[in-house]
This record gives structure tokens, sequence and C-alpha cells, in this order.
């Protein structure tokens, strides 16, 4: 489904991301894990078109995603929740997902979206008028992927989606991606939480600065002693 | 460094030896650049450190009026007059600066409330219509040749008199850019919170920077005053001049020495040439070149005409220094 | 009290709607596109022309003319973003504000070029409601009036439908609107658009008062920056109260002094606000 082959891309002055290659399979959850500063949040940059990369090549679905910009990259079906969430503060949580159905295709089927993204998440529902700023972290959490299933994405790429939230919120998070996993939705996560996400995905790749250091299922990652000394702490 | 002496010796001859050669047509316009450049020099003081004023009509209009009022109501001689400007347009600049810099009042908000400053004082002249004659603009007593009340009717003596005080003008940008403190309004200019941390005091500095540049603006205002003896509001104060002072120093280049005298230059030759092309039958036309040249200029040489030619002449020294290297650097 | 003051404190009021118009176009602009159009008021001055030529000397219906006014001020100010604001939207800001003054010159001097400097009516002359000794022109009611609808329809918009949402959301965070979806420059070009057809709309209603001339900006033009940075710039709430404020100090100035020290009142008053509250009177 997406194809990533020989990316490299800079952050900055700084070359972030090496010739990295991976791919994601429809259906599947897939997670790139890694230290602070692997270029993690670069990766989901390119991909979803924030960040024009400075060589290799990008497909969704086998076309080619090259020189899009983020705006049509959400229309070919690929939706980021972004590090730090990013709501629009002053924007109520209603509006924050009108935000999210803006494209014309999803426009139409706002109503029917906004009832379908209620019902899993019935805390947003008590919130819709409220302001997104005056949120708790995991509400706020729950807004960001709300909003952009809100177009309908085929793939959603999710950006650290436990960061900076207290542990108990965290678990909630992870819960929420699973019900999400289990909606049939296809997703590509990016985590620090490295042992909870092993537990979530199909597959994982580890990127270690700015290359792919090891890919397989997400039971050989967790066997595999770099994982297990470095990320486990075992 | 020789190469700049030498020029600079035979721009002087050049400028000295003017009155002697030209018509007194080329003469009048020539003091003319002379005046403005120095008070398009004098906004160049604040802009190129980033203050960018849109008021500084209200300087040169109380310089201008100031002067011509005490002289003709009071007979007080511009000897006296113009420092009395010069010290209620430092007393304005104080009074409107000292909050501006110390509330962190910069770009959008700084434009706009000097904006507002140049109104304030246009409305007055034209409310003041009993004394100031409004928008009909006034004459200031003429006595013929006189020391006394600065009125040189001779084209020749008043030309050197301009010449004089722009050069002075020069030497205070000089003082001002690259004396003591060039360090710290350059540091200003750029990064203000590194700069305050680095123990300089930004808003003594602006403050410095604004006081001087308003002195000198109002005392062009009566300068300008003394050589066409006559002044109005709309040429002197008001939305117009400021927006032109700014728009020439822009044009000519403002972190130039020579810059803002350039931009005065670029206007007169300008209006002038599109006068007697046109004569009186096209109203309007100058200007609405002279706004299009404008809107290209900031969209395509911000630095102006000087910084332009400035970057082009030290990327080819870089160039003739490095050899035939392949680019040209910078 | 006196019944002449109460007489320009309600044309004071009539004013003001004219104002908060411009002052939400100005500042709908600066908050979505981060730059001041120092030339709006003379967008509004091409509107009354185009109204003066279109309704005064063709002899179109003069809701016809204002409609066709309306829409090439709301093309100019789509052609002054991607002409002149949008290949210099990276450079500093203050850069945008001087070049809309470069076009505030080229539009003046146009205008005096084409039209001359007479002052044109579009000679149309409402009359009066009068209550007691109070007389209140027709043409500033429907201009208040009108403004107020021009100002709630621009709400409505702003808050109902998703294309008004993502220009409110555009000044919170730029960055991420393209994983939204939304074309930024689609945005920008579309406000500017609007901030042109309000500018076009204001032009409809002071040509029914005013005679325009290739100057006449100046007289509302200065008045409304003042206003907008009052309210705090992009602030559209902040913007309608300073509008109200700035007129009645015009107007019991005006009555109390005379025209230009209002003005000159109205410029102190704004400076002291200002020193006072550099936020603006909403700001926090």
């Amino acid at each position: 489904m997406l194809e990533v082959s020989s990316l490299s891309a800079d952050y900055g002055s700084f070359r972030a991301l090496f010739e990295v290659s991976l791919g994601v399979e429809a259906g599947e959850t897939v997670a790139v894990i890694g230290p602070n500063g692997a270029g993690k949040t670069t990766l989901m940059r390119v991909i979803s078109g924030l960040l024009p990369p400075h060589s290799g090549t990008l497909a969704f679905e086998g076309r080619s995603l090259a020189g899009l910009e983020a705006h049509r990259i959400v229309d070919a079906g690929i939706a980021h929740v972004p590090e730090n969430r990013r709501l629009f503060p002053r924007l109520s949580v209603e509006e924050n997902l009108r935000m999210g159905a803006y494209l014309p295709s999803a426009r139409g089927k706002f109503v029917e979206r906004r009832g379908w993204v209620f019902s899993l998440f019935p805390r947003l529902e008590e919130r819709r008028n409220q302001l997104a700023g005056t949120l708790s972290g995991g509400e706020q959490q729950m807004v960001a992927i709300a909003r952009a299933l809100m177009s309908e994405p085929r793939l959603l790429l999710l950006d650290e989606p436990s960061a900076g939230l207290a542990p108990l919120v965290v678990q909630q998070v992870f819960d929420l991606v699973r019900r999400i996993r289990d909606e049939g939705f296809t997703v590509l996560i990016v985590e620090q939480n490295v042992q909870q996400v092993l537990d979530l995905v199909d597959r994982a790749y580890l990127l270690e600065a700015g290359r792919i250091a090891l890919s397989g299922s997400a039971d050989e990652l967790k066997r595999s002693d770099t994982v297990r000394r470095s990320y486990l702490g075992l | 460094m020789s190469r700049v002496w030498i020029m600079a010796a035979a721009g002087l001859a050049i400028l000295a030896a003017l009155p002697f050669l030209a018509s007194p047509y080329v003469l009048h316009i020539a003091v003319q650049v002379l005046i403005l450049g120095l008070i398009y020099t004098a906004w160049s003081f604040m802009g190129r450190f980033g203050l960018v004023s849109l008021g500084h009509g209200a300087f040169l209009g109380i310089g201008a009026y100031t002067s011509a009022l005490l002289w003709n109501l009071y007979g007080v001689t511009p000897w006296l007059g113009i420092p009395a400007g010069m010290a209620l347009s430092v007393l304005l600049a104080l009074v409107i600066g000292y909050p501006c810099f110390h509330l962190k009042i910069v770009g959008h908000y700084f434009a706009l409330v000097t904006l507002a400053l140049g109104q304030v004082v246009a409305f007055l002249i034209i409310a003041a219509r009993d004394v100031t004659g409004g928008s009909l603009g006034m004459t200031p007593k003429a006595v013929g040749t006189s020391l006394y009340a600065l009125q040189f009717p001779n084209r020749i003596q008043f030309y050197f008199i301009a010449l004089g005080l722009w050069l002075l003008a020069l030497a205070l940008r000089h003082w001002v850019s690259f004396g003591m403190r060039r360090a710290a309004l350059d540091a200003i200019g750029e990064d203000e919170t590194a700069a305050a941390a680095a123990g300089i005091d930004v808003m003594r500095e602006k403050l410095r920077v604004t006081v001087i540049s308003a002195a000198v603006t109002s005392f062009g205002g009566s300068l300008l005053t003394q050589y066409l003896m006559y002044l109005n509001p709309e040429t002197v104060s008001g939305v117009g001049v400021s927006l032109q002072i700014v728009f020439a120093a822009i044009a000519g280049g403002m972190y130039s020495a020579l810059g803002p005298t350039v931009g005065a230059l670029l206007t007169l030759a300008l209006t002038e040439g599109l006068r007697i092309l046109f004569g009186t039958q096209l109203i309007g036309a100058a200007n609405t070149i002279y706004g299009i040249l404008l809107i290209l200029f900031i969209v395509f040489m911000p630095r102006g005409i000087l910084g332009v030619i400035e970057d082009f002449s030290l990327s080819r020294q870089r160039r003739e220094r490095a050899g035939p290297a392949r680019s040209a650097g910078g | 009290m006196d019944i002449f003051l109460l007489e320009a404190m309600l044309n004071g009021l009539m004013y003001a709607g004219l104002l908060a118009l411009l002052a939400l176009g100005l500042n709908l602009i600066f908050g979505v596109i981060d730059v001041v159009w120092i030339c709006y008021a003379e967008l509004v001055m091409c509107g009354m022309y185009a109204l003066y030529w279109l309704h005064a000397y063709y002899g179109v219906p003069f809701p016809l003319a204002a409609a066709a006014a309306i829409l090439l001020v709301a093309l100019l100010g789509a052609l002054l973003h991607r002409i002149i604001i949008d290949p210099i939207l990276g450079s500093a800001p203050i850069n945008q504000l001087l070049a809309t003054g470069g076009l505030l010159f080229f539009l003046q001097n146009f205008a005096t070029l084409l039209f001359t400097t007479d002052f044109r009516n579009v000679g149309i002359r409402l009359p009066s409601l009068e209550l007691g000794d109070i007389d209140i022109g027709y043409a500033r009611i429907l201009a208040f009036g009108v403004a107020l609808l021009g100002a709630a329809g621009l709400y409505l918009f702003l808050a109902r439908t998703f294309l008004g949402t993502a220009i409110r959301a555009i000044s919170q965070d730029r960055e991420i609107m393209g994983l939204m979806g939304v074309d930024a420059r689609r945005i920008y070009l579309i406000t500017s658009a609007i901030g042109g057809g309000l500018a076009g709309l204001a032009a409809c209603l002071l040509v029914l008062q005013y005679d325009v001339h290739p100057f006449v900006g100046l007289s509302f033009g200065p008045i409304t920056f003042m206003i907008c940075v009052l309210g705090g710039l992009g602030n559209m709430i902040g913007g309608v109260l300073a509008s109200f404020i700035m007129a009645q100090i015009i107007a019991i100035g005006g009555y109390e002094l005379s025209v230009e020290y209002s003005q000159v009142l109205a410029f102190l008053v704004f400076i002291v606000l200002i020193l006072i509250r550099p936020q603006g009177i909403l700001g926090k």
C-alpha cells in the first residue's frame, strides 16, 4: 500500500534520513521505533508532504507521491496525526472535526462521519462545543485522531500519540489505537514507548541515526538483543 | 581602501565645481536633492535598524512650521527658530519613542503608531489655519540675502550651505553606524533578545537613534523652507510625504551611505523628467510610474539600487580574489 | 442634552458602521495573511469610481452597478495578493506593508491621471429622516444597516462554513493546514478577495454620502488603521468596538471643535490608548 524506497531527507541543514526503505501493506499496523532524534518525525513529515524529500521515492497504492503538496496527499488517502497533536486551540472540538473533513470529498459525509467518530469517542460528543485548547491531554489526542479520521483515510500516520501524557492516559491512548486498528484501518505509528507499541502492531522498523537498523515482525523485534537491551531495558 | 578615497575626492570636486558649470535649473534641482537627501538619510538612521517610521512627516512639519512661524509672527531669527523646532521634534520623539520601545511596539504596530503621529501634526497645521494659512500654505517673510534671516536668494550660496550640511548628515550617519555603538545597533536590528542578553541597553540605543533621526529630519524641514520660501501641510507633513520619505530611502538603498540621496535624485529626476516630457497635461503620471517602481523595488530589490550595486561589486571582488571560481558566493 | 450634539452622536453611530466594515476587512486579511494593506482605502476609492462611471455615466441601475463594483474590488483584492503579496510572503512583514504603500501611490495617481482631481458625485440624493429637530440622512441609515448586515453575513460565513472555519483556523496553525487538505495559498487568495469585496461594499455605501476623487481614501484610510490597531490587529470584535469609539470621538469632536481638531483629537486618543494598552482594547 505504502512503498518508501531509498528515502533521504534533511532536517534544517542536517541530513536526518539516509536511504530509508519501508513498506506498509493494506490492513497492517506497522510501527517505527527508535531513540529521540533518530528521524522518526522527519519520516512522517516527508510521507505526508510537509517536508520535501532530498531523494528517493514514495508511492501510495501504486501511485507516486513525488512533488505532491500536503493537501494533495490527504486527498490521496493518507491522514497524519502530527506530533504534539496540533489542534486548533481556539476552535471548538466540532470545528476541529470540521477542519478534518475539509476535503470536498469528505464534506458531504460530514454529519455521518461525525456520528461515527462520536460513537467511537463518546467523550468528544460531550465536549463538542468546548474549545480544543481547554481539553485535557488525553482528550486532545482523541480529537487529533478523530480529526484525522474525518477525511476517511485509507492510511493513518500517528506520530508519538502517547508523548507528554500521564501513564494512565497513555494506556487509554493505546486502547484507542487498538480500537482503530480493529476497525480495519491501516496504521503507521511512530512511538518511543516501545514495549506498548510492540504489543499492538504486526510489524516494526527500528530507526537509528536516520537509518533502518532492524526490521521484522513485532515478535522478532521483541526477541532481538538490540531492542531488548536498548529499548525494553531487559 | 585608497580607491574609495580617490573616488570620494573626485566626487567632492565635481560637487564643488557643479554650481559654476550647471544651469540655474540644474542647480535648483541639485539643492533640492541635497536637502531631501539629508532628510531621507535621517530617516534611514532608524530604518536600517528595522524601525520603520511612517510618520517622519511629523518631524519635517514641526521643523518647517516652527522656524517659519517664529520668524513671521515674532521676528525670531531662524538661528533660534531651527533649534526650537528640533527641540520640539526631539521632545515628541521621546514622548512617542519611550513608551513604544518600552512596550516593545514593533513592526506593523510601530509603523501604524508613527503614521498616526504624522496625521496629528498634519491635521494640527490645517486646523490652526489662522496662523498657518491651513491647506493654502504660507510664505516666510522675505528680506533678501541675510545671514540673520538665513535667507539666500542666490542659489550658489545656498548650494554650498546645503552641500556642507548634507556632508554633515553623512558624517553623522557614519558616526551612528560605525561608531562605538555599531555592534549594539546591528544586534538590535537582528536579534533584540540576544542584544539584551549581551548587556546592551536596547531601549536606550533605539531611543538615541530615534532622537537623532527626528532632530535631523526637523532640521531638514526648516532648511527646505528656507530654500523654497514656501510651505504647505501637504508638502511637509501628512501620510503622502511620510511615505515618500520611506520609499525614496528604500529605492535608493537605506543600508548604503549614499542610498537615500540616490533615492532623492531618482524621485526628483523622475518627477521633473516626466513634467518636462508631458508638461502639465498628465498630472499624476510621474507618481503613477513612481508607484509602480516602488512596488517593483520592494518585490525585487528590497535593498535598493545602491544595495544591489554593492552586492554586485562585492561578489565581483570576491570572484576576482578567488580566481576563476565556479560560484560567486555570498 | 443638546439636541444637535445628539444628532452628531447619532450620525457618528451611523458612520461607525462603515468604519467597522472596513476594519473587518482589514482585520480579516491581517488575521489570515499577516499583512496590513495600507492601500485599503484606495481600493474603496476604486469601487467608488466604478460606481460613478457605471451608474452616473453609463446609466446602469444602481443595484447592478453596486454588484459589479463589489465584484471588481474583490477581483482587485485577489490580484493585489497574487501579484504583490504572494511573491514576497517570505520577506519581512513590513516589506509587504510598504509594497501595498507603493500601490497606494499608484492607485491615487493613476486615478488622477485617468479622472483628474475633480470631485464627482454619483447623483443620488436620498432624503432625511426627521425626528423632531434631529434629521439623519437615509443614506447614513442605509449605510449603517447594510454594514451591519454585511458584518452579520461575514460572521455567519466564518462560523458556519468549511471555508470560513479554515480562514479562522489558519492563523492558529499555518503549517498543519496542509494536513487538513487545505491549500493555504488558495485560502489567502480567497481571503484577499473577500477583503476586497468588503471594501467594494463600503464603496457602494460611501458613494451615497461623499463625492469621489483620487485622494478620498485619505479621509478614512488612516483612521481605519488606527481602529484596527486599537482593537488589536486581527481581532474582529475589537475592531468593531474600536470603530464605535473612534466614530464617537470624531462626531463629538467635530461638533464641539472643528473637523480638523476632531481628527487631531482622534489620533491623539489613539496614541494615548495604544501606549496604555499596546495589545489593543480587547487584548489580554
